[in-house]
């Protein structure tokens, strides 16, 4: 059993990165990322799980992270939005936003595009009518739902002729 | 938040024995949430996740068992889920947003606290939070409460999609505290408020929701979760009905009602089951049902419309499972 003390030790790979740090054991994954590792692309909406801003991916999962106390994920990976370039190459889906105009103030932005990375990896993109509800976590307050749905269907459509290429 | 002290324990004998004022963590999406609000205040998190409760396993009857920990997605999407307790996948996807259901387990869904909006303000007056201080919810702004087993102390509804589909399925619910081991239907695991509503269920201190079993029960494709909601997605229930029922030569055989956002728990009337058992589908079969299901209905200043809508979304139900064309949770348009 881990000791109860007033700071836990939180040990987690953040972008692939080892990060150990102690925190008291009321600190969210959302505050540990913005407050004290400065990765501050991930956003504070609401702060209470309703708006999606704060998406990230933990152990390849999209989830909350205002609403995760860091130590009790011990051992995670933890994807930001800091951590979906290669090589300094955007990922598709953030190309795709850029494309399509899927934003106008961006705050919702990296949550939405986190969201929806994981939203390619789950396969609930049959129907626009599905991938509407399965980004229903991820709230914009300027509206840009229709450019968000267009980017995650570039993307769709981008690996369909990809795997079409590499069949042929 | 406040400061607490926290702890992961790998053992679940070592979980159950916590000093008072101790709270459980599972996947943290309502608990964290409400110590954010001041609404719960512990001094010690016992951190549940390092226990091994997130298989889902089945039993030598025929039936299922759902760990405690294992995630609302990973049960929703697990294939003994999705082939034999269609009704279950469907009530969680109509739940929470994809986030929320990837952290949020099957243990925790049963102990969520109610969304009451008075409950939530610590400077209201609350019987649930903050035990005789009065419901600020009884003659305040009172859309969302319940409408079914309700008392002077609280009118507060139950917030859950899946305990709707459980308690219509019959599952049990295993528990392990500082005593041992006991089990109790699902039915039977949420109190109704009565003079005590801070007691939300018949938890005892030190006890932790170990599993759920489902029984062996098939409706074929007989069933529907059909909720009705202020928006499309990623809202609570307003009015919502579980049904599921076996139908053999257009007869109904058993059938499974319950209900969600109009009671202070997952509301089931067994005599409204009873009636529609070796019956003919009909509208006013289903009326009936209907009627029974909501005898002793009492509304407040806001919450009347729930009373009209509810027959209504019974009704629907009931004929969606009778027709085997339950309700999809993506293709919103209700049939």
């Amino acid at each position: 059993m881990t000791d109860v003390s007033v700071t836990s030790p939180c040990r987690l790979r953040i972008n692939g990165e080892p990060c150990t740090i102690d925190i008291p054991p009321s600190v969210t994954l959302l505050d540990l990322l913005r407050e004290r590792l400065d990765l501050t692309g991930t956003k504070k909406g609401c702060d209470h799980g309703q708006c999606g801003a704060c998406t990230v991916l933990v152990n390849g999962k999209r989830v909350k992270s205002c609403l995760i106390l860091a130590v009790s994920i011990p051992d995670a990976e933890v994807t930001t939005i800091e951590g979906l370039s290669r090589d300094g190459q955007m990922h598709p889906m953030q190309q795709a936003f850029l494309d399509q105009d899927a934003f106008q103030c961006g705050y919702c932005t990296p949550g939405q595009i986190m969201s929806a990375v994981a939203l390619m990896e789950e396969g609930h993109v049959h129907t626009r009518e599905e991938i509407r509800e399965f980004m229903s976590g991820n709230l914009c307050r300027c509206g840009a739902y229709n450019g968000i749905l267009d980017a995650i269907e570039q993307v769709i459509a981008q690996q369909q002729q990809d795997r079409a290429g590499e069949a042929a | 938040m406040r400061q607490f002290s926290y702890s992961r324990p790998d053992t679940l004998d070592t979980a159950c024995h916590t000093p008072d004022h101790t709270r459980y963590l599972a996947g943290g999406t309502n608990l964290i949430d409400l110590m954010k609000s001041d609404v719960e205040r512990p001094e010690h998190v016992v951190d549940l996740s390092a226990l091994s409760m997130s298989q889902i396993e089945e039993r030598p009857d025929g039936g299922l068992r759902l760990g405690a920990l294992a995630t609302n997605a990973d049960t929703a999407a697990h294939p003994l889920v999705t082939e034999r307790y269609p009704l279950l996948a469907s009530a969680i996807l109509a739940g929470a947003s994809p986030q929320i259901r990837n952290r949020a387990t099957n243990g925790g869904n049963l102990n969520q606290r109610t969304r009451c909006h008075y409950f939530y303000d610590p400077d209201m007056a609350c019987n649930k939070r903050s035990p005789g201080t009065g419901c600020s919810a009884k003659g305040g702004r009172n859309r969302i409460m319940a409408i079914l087993g309700t008392s002077d102390a609280c009118i507060a509804t139950f917030p859950s999609d899946m305990c709707v589909a459980l308690a219509a399925l019959n599952a049990t619910v295993h528990l392990t505290g500082p005593e041992g081991e006991r089990s109790v239907p699902l039915r039977d695991y949420h109190r109704l408020p009565e003079d005590t509503p801070w007691q939300d269920n018949i938890l005892r201190t030190g006890e932790i929701v170990t599993s759920i079993d489902l029984p062996p029960l098939s409706f074929g494709s007989h069933h529907t979760y059909l909720k009705i909601r202020d928006r499309l997605s990623f809202a609570f229930a307003i009015v919502s009905v579980a049904a599921g029922l076996q139908m053999e030569n257009n007869t109904i055989g058993k059938a499974c009602i319950a209900m969600g956002g109009v009671g202070t728990k997952p509301w089931c009337v067994p005599e409204a089951e009873a009636l529609l058992e070796g019956k003919t589908p009909s509208p006013s079969l289903f009326r009936d049902a209907a009627e029974c299901l909501l005898q002793g209905a009492v509304t407040d200043r806001d919450n009347a419309a729930k009373l009209k809508l509810a027959p209504r979304v019974i009704i629907r139900a009931l004929s969606q499972a009778a027709a085997g064309t339950p309700q999809s949770q993506t293709q919103k348009t209700i049939f």
